[in-house]
């Protein structure tokens, strides 16, 4: 080989229109979910007359307010390439903690009584305490998140429905509701909620150390490892906050539906996925935008406001939903080129 | 004669109770890129592993510049010092090259990542070494050689001015590693000090100015590449084997008919391989890592899928890309690695044997427990696996009897072509005879075996060793080679 001439050093520089192209390609993956979206209103605006209206977009927003919220928290946990099904559970488990020790025995509560402000610091404690459980088991331990987080949600479910006795709770403070019923320029606080909450988490992923690191873990742990970052310490402060998000999530789903029945949150996890790895949350972790998961979400609400309002036998909606998650997960494949992981 | 950048004495590291570097000794000059080279297993790895603070010696003392090194656990002392590009990329494949320069650093403005700062200081970092690369680009799109050059100027960066190249040719093809070495020599100009590792000894020569030797654990040689010609490094390499080369030739197999007829085989590992293997033959299969010697083997296997060429066997072609079908076709495979691909260590030593071969134990896919068990008692006699039973699982075994459960399956189908890929790897001495004496007894009852090895035991049972060389047959030795002959036909010495 000593002979082969060495070719002079080729620039590989990529040329200005060259970068320009693969920044815009990088948009157009965050963005893919957006022409569907905008089809699927389109459609339900000509499909029915009720549908662009204030009223309704304002109640699909406050209907998908507790989905966003554990989505939130869902990809969170997935972009540092760990998993956390429980987290359906938390929406269960966390507020009814709350109601409960600020409801008087008589009402099913423990008869602690204690002040509504107290009661709902409790709901977030409660999040961040399932979240560092499992975050200890999965990250100090070495355990399998998978299988621990689904020996959490069995779990947290099972303590939901014994210390309820399988009751609904019912009669708190106003202000368990007033995420749901308190509203600011026509739209409940609860919306303004998610949204600021997916501002944070997006600013934070795209602008701050923390939130690169999570990429950074989620894409080649070892290389995150010899870049200084402390894996462990920040995949631990995920599943804090993972947990005190979903906490927010119950709290707002309580003031929407105004109880917490035992099975509050159950099998929400997997729409819960099926928004986040629509709108882009790569599964095996490292890839995905706070935008993206927020598409999949809304694109999920549409979806479900659209199926009440075409008044589609309810029988029929889980068939018909699911076909559309299906149908979803193949535009965003063939729009973003790339395969899911 | 300036003071030395980097030095090691009397290094000492143990694993266990194997001493996986005796006595390590490294010099290393401010300015020059140095060659540690060695077979497999002298220590070369152990010594990078001690250089680059991943671990502490057991005796012996490491200094940079002078002073000693930092302890292990202050990380960015290290990185001051010293970095290491190894194959295997250490940098976050989705994320940019600016971002991956500046992980966990990244500029901030008012607490927040300044992109636009990030981007211009990285362009400004891949500027200053003249790394052609933009900062803009995913990382996993990059080139490896780009990837390469991306994580030097990333531990430029932290002031390290010492950088250890493990095996960085291993992924490259020739035009490739000649930019490589451009890089290389202007880095140098300006300052840098490599310590290049490598299997191909003719890029020592081409990049390098000292080269160190290790073997068996220990330091064999410093000395200027200048004055080590080639066969003093082979030497120094392979040690004293070239005296008591193995004299004894093998009595003339009769020549069977052909069996395996190989024509202009290509892929991306290997390049217009031709070969043959008669029956009652044994072919080896020599070169180091990156010749594509593992590749051409799993290809008769149905692992791979070649671009093109033609493989027959006994006349009919040999499928491509599906084991099942060249398992039928009469291919019994050993494969590499019996931890990845070798063994289902949950399962027992007598569903391992058979695993290939249960459609032949029953009717319908019902496999008959009694037949199995007959058929696995049988092979465990005939490979003298020391083992209670069938039911015994495999994952209680010593690593020389769980190898022979894996040649057990591969015999158990009665294989026309037998491929063994390292077959005696991680294997104690004695199981290592018995499994060679398979090679052996395979050529009494007139099956074909090709060898892949890096052993050279495993290589002398063979009649004709077959050399590649970055996806070549470069050389072809008939039993009764010296050790020598073949390291250097191996290491591209004798040729390229």
């Amino acid at each position: 080989m000593a002979d082969t001439k060495a070719p002079p050093v080729k620039p590989v520089l990529v040329t200005g229109t060259g970068s320009a192209r693969t920044v815009l390609l990088r948009r157009a993956r965050e963005l893919a979910l957006v022409p569907a979206l905008l089809l699927l209103m389109v459609l339900g605006t000509i499909v029915n007359d009720s549908f662009l209206t204030e009223r309704n977009l304002i109640s699909i927003l406050g209907a998908s307010a507790a989905l966003a919220m554990v989505v939130l928290a869902e990809s969170l946990v997935l972009i540092t390439g760990k998993f956390d099904l429980s987290l359906e559970s938390v929406v269960g488990i966390a507020p009814a903690v709350g109601a409960l020790l600020v409801l008087p025995a008589a009402q099913s509560g423990w008869g602690t009584e204690f002040p509504a402000a107290l009661a709902l610091l409790a709901v977030l404690v409660a999040g961040a305490a399932v979240g560092a459980f499992n975050g200890v088991l999965v990250v100090k331990f070495k355990l399998n998140a998978f299988i621990v987080t689904l020996a959490m949600l069995i779990v947290l479910r099972g303590l939901l429905v014994g210390a309820t006795k399988g009751k609904t709770l019912f009669g708190m403070p106003d202000s368990f509701y007033s995420p749901a019923t308190t509203t600011f320029l026509t739209v409940p606080l609860s919306v303004w909620l998610a949204a600021i909450a997916f501002a944070v988490a997006g600013l934070v992923l795209k602008y701050h150390r923390v939130g690169r690191a999570l990429y950074a873990i989620g894409g080649n742990p070892d290389a995150a490892r010899a870049a200084g970052i402390r894996v462990e310490r920040v995949m631990l402060g995920v599943f804090v906050v993972a947990g005190v998000l979903a906490a927010v999530g119950g709290l707002m789903q309580t003031g929407y539906v105004g109880a917490i029945s035992a099975n509050q949150g159950q099998n929400m996890i997997f729409t819960v996925f099926a928004a986040a790895v629509i709108g882009g949350i790569a599964l095996d972790g490292g890839k995905g935008t706070m935008f993206g998961a927020l598409t999949g979400v809304l694109l999920l609400g549409v979806v479900q406001n659209l199926l009440t309002l075409a008044q589609v036998p309810s029988f029929w909606i889980q068939a018909i939903y699911g076909g559309i998650i299906l149908v979803a997960l193949m535009i965003a494949r063939v729009t973003t080129g790339r395969a899911q992981d | 004669m300036s003071s030395p950048l980097v030095e090691a004495r009397g290094v000492v590291k143990r694993y266990g109770p194997t001493t996986a570097l005796a006595d390590g000794r490294l010099t290393v000059l401010p300015g020059e890129s140095h060659a540690l080279v060695g077979r497999n297993g002298a220590g070369k790895s152990t010594l990078v592993r001690i250089l680059t603070g991943l671990q502490a010696p057991d005796e012996g003392t490491v200094h940079f510049d002078g002073e000693p090194a930092p302890p292990l656990t202050d990380r960015d002392a290290w990185r001051r010092k010293v970095a290491c590009v190894y194959q295997h990329p250490t940098v976050v494949p989705e994320l940019t090259v600016a971002e991956n320069l500046f992980i966990n650093r990244q500029p901030l403005r008012k607490g927040f990542i300044s992109w636009r700062r990030l981007k211009s200081e990285a362009a400004a970092l891949l500027d200053t070494w003249d790394v052609r690369v933009d900062p803009e680009a995913r990382t996993a799109d990059l080139k490896v050689e780009d990837r390469q050059m991306v994580e030097i100027a990333r531990a430029l960066s932290f002031g390290a001015r010492f950088i250890v190249l493990d095996e960085p040719t291993a992924q490259l093809d020739n035009r490739e590693i000649e930019r490589l070495f451009t890089r290389m020599r202007a880095l140098q100009d300006s300052g840098v000090t490599f310590l290049f590792i490598s299997h191909h000894l003719q890029e020592v020569y081409e990049v390098c100015q000292t080269v160190t030797v290790l073997r068996d654990a220990r330091w064999i040689t410093t000395a200027p590449v200048a004055d080590l010609p080639r066969q003093a490094l082979v030497e120094a390499m392979a040690g004293e084997t070239i005296a008591e080369a193995a004299e004894r030739q093998r009595a003339a197999e009769p020549a069977g008919p052909v069996l395996l007829d190989v024509r202009g085989l290509r892929s991306t590992a290997y390049d217009n391989v031709d070969l043959t293997v008669r029956r009652g033959e044994v072919v080896g299969l020599a070169g180091s890592s990156a010749s594509g010697k593992i590749e051409l083997a799993e290809t008769f296997t149905g692992l791979h899928t070649p671009t093109g060429g033609t493989a027959r066997l006994d006349g009919a072609p040999l499928p491509f890309g599906d084991v099942r079908r060249a398992l039928e076709a009469g291919v019994g495979f050993v494969p590499r690695d019996r931890h990845d691909q070798g063994l289902v260590f949950g399962m027992s030593i007598g569903d391992n044997a058979t695993l290939s071969v249960l459609d032949r134990l029953g009717r319908f896919g019902f496999v008959g427990t009694e037949r199995r068990r007959h058929v696995a008692t049988a092979l465990i006699e005939r490979l003298d696996i020391h083992a209670e039973g069938p039911e015994q699982p495999v994952s209680d075994l010593s690593g020389g009897n769980a190898q022979k459960v894996v040649m057990a399956r591969a015999l158990a189908s009665d294989p026309r072509l037998l491929v063994l890929v390292n077959p005696t790897a991680g294997v104690d001495v004695k199981s290592k005879e018995s499994l060679l004496a398979r090679v052996d007894s395979a050529r009494e009852d007139s099956t074909a075996v090709l060898v892949v090895s890096d052993e050279l035991d495993d290589l002398r049972r063979c009649d004709r060793v077959l050399v590649l060389f970055h996806g070549r047959v470069v050389a072809e030795h008939r039993a009764g080679w010296r050790d020598h002959e073949l390291i250097a036909s191996i290491e591209g010495v004798d040729h390229g």
